[in-house]
């Protein structure tokens, strides 16, 4: 027997089973946690379609959403209750549910109708790799051909970080987010946040390392880093920085930096903004990835400790 | 030979799996309810690993036994924090 036969449908069940629990739960804690399986069984959808760079990144973008909504139910939870009246009627829900099937039917017609040798620049992309010095379609397009791309991302980040922080009320404003380290803390979390640092960091900067020529990235291994970071946070071993602290400041804006930096001296070297110059391709974009990989990790652990709340003189 | 100690294995892991799950889903408290989770954490993935590791080679195999040793060390963690958490306020320690 093949195991496509058996895995590949099975697969396919899971991922619309949890589509539509995470759709049609009523509360919303079981709705993220539909959700959560939901990116879980589409990493390995990815998996299996031989995309393991894509299969890494919706992993990392799902346990940060994850995080993320799990936070904002159990915000939600008190006033739940209160909303369960103001839910739409019957006729508004069943609109809804129509055009959202309209949609999907569309997108799928659309899919389904793609000629099917579609126009691709797979095999131009191949035949320019060895130019790049990197082994990785995925890095060489993301650091290289689409550099431009991943410069604009990185700002983009930053701005949603700057958007959060914003939210503070003005006297927190400079100071640490989340809150203070609890002095009950939890031994087992804190001995997982003692065991686990160690090597997920380890794992985290062999992502990036290894991006040149095998799956992974500054995002993927900046996310494990994240998670580390926040698993200490947790644990109550750590405390979150003053987001005022120059420190931070210049570690979140050194990965735009190092990257535009690079970019402007392609006119002197390469003769074009994000050119590089013959036989450098590879360190130079050691070099950019390096500050993006810590400025991703900041980036993330920051947008989950959310806005400043307290000042250190009170 | 090789072929019928990892069927068996792997089908002795599923065996695992199965049970936890059921257990998760009939068990009445949450304190035996982590106690069917935590059979399916580690045995049922560590036959299946062990199920496997003839056919991986060295460096699978090393990775392998750090798969199960990781998520050996998750579950841990997870089962100690829920079981606190779901403890009535009363029994709690101090």
């Amino acid at each position: 027997m093949n195991a496509d036969l058996i895995f590949d449908p099975l697969l396919a069940a899971l991922v619309l089973f949890a589509a539509i629990s995470a759709v049609a739960a009523r509360r919303t804690f079981a709705g993220v946690v539909g959700f959560v399986s939901y990116g879980l069984a589409l990493s390995l959808v990815w998996v299996r379609l031989a995309a393991v760079d894509v299969a890494l990144t919706e992993a990392a973008i799902g346990a940060l959403t994850g995080a993320l909504l799990l936070a904002a139910a159990a915000r939600l939870r008190a006033s739940e209750g209160l909303s369960e009246s103001e839910r739409a009627g019957r006729a508004l829900r069943a609109v809804a549910a129509l055009l959202c099937a309209a949609v999907s039917a569309a997108l799928a017609a659309a899919g389904l109708s793609l000629p099917e040798s579609a126009p691709s620049l797979a095999p131009a992309a191949a035949a320019s790799l060895p130019q790049t010095g990197v082994g990785n379609p995925v890095t060489a397009a993301l650091m290289a051909w689409r550099a431009i791309d991943t410069l604009l991302e990185k700002i983009v980040v930053l701005m949603a970080l700057l958007a959060v922080w914003s939210l503070a009320r003005d006297g927190a404003w400079g100071g640490r987010p989340g809150d203070a380290p609890s002095a009950r803390r939890d031994d087992a979390l804190v001995f997982l946040a003692r065991m686990l640092p160690p090597l997920g960091i380890v794992v985290g900067v062999y992502l990036v390392w290894n991006s040149a020529d095998e799956p992974g990235g500054a995002f993927q291994g900046g996310a494990l880093l994240a998670a580390m970071w926040l698993l200490a946070r947790m644990a109550g071993l750590v405390d979150a920085p003053r987001i005022g602290a120059r420190g931070l400041r210049l570690l979140l804006v050194s990965g735009p930096l190092a990257f535009l930096a690079v970019g402007l001296a392609g006119f002197a070297w390469a003769g074009g903004f994000l050119a590089y110059p013959e036989g450098w391709e590879k360190p130079l974009i050691l070099l950019v990835e390096a500050p993006m990989l810590l400025m991703i990790a900041a980036v993330l652990a920051l947008l989950i400790d959310g806005p400043p709340t307290r000042t250190d003189d009170r | 030979m090789i072929d019928v100690f990892t069927a068996v294995a792997v089908w002795a892991g599923a065996f695992f799996f199965l049970a936890g799950t059921v257990g998760l889903l009939r068990f009445p408290d949450p304190p035996s309810r982590l106690h069917a989770l935590t059979k399916a954490d580690n045995l049922g993935l560590g036959l299946v690993v062990v199920g496997l590791l003839p056919h991986a080679g060295a460096l699978g195999a090393a990775k392998l036994v750090a798969v199960w040793l990781l998520a050996q060390l998750a579950a841990t963690t997870v089962t100690q924090l829920l079981g606190r958490a779901t403890r009535p306020r009363a029994e709690r320690l101090p």
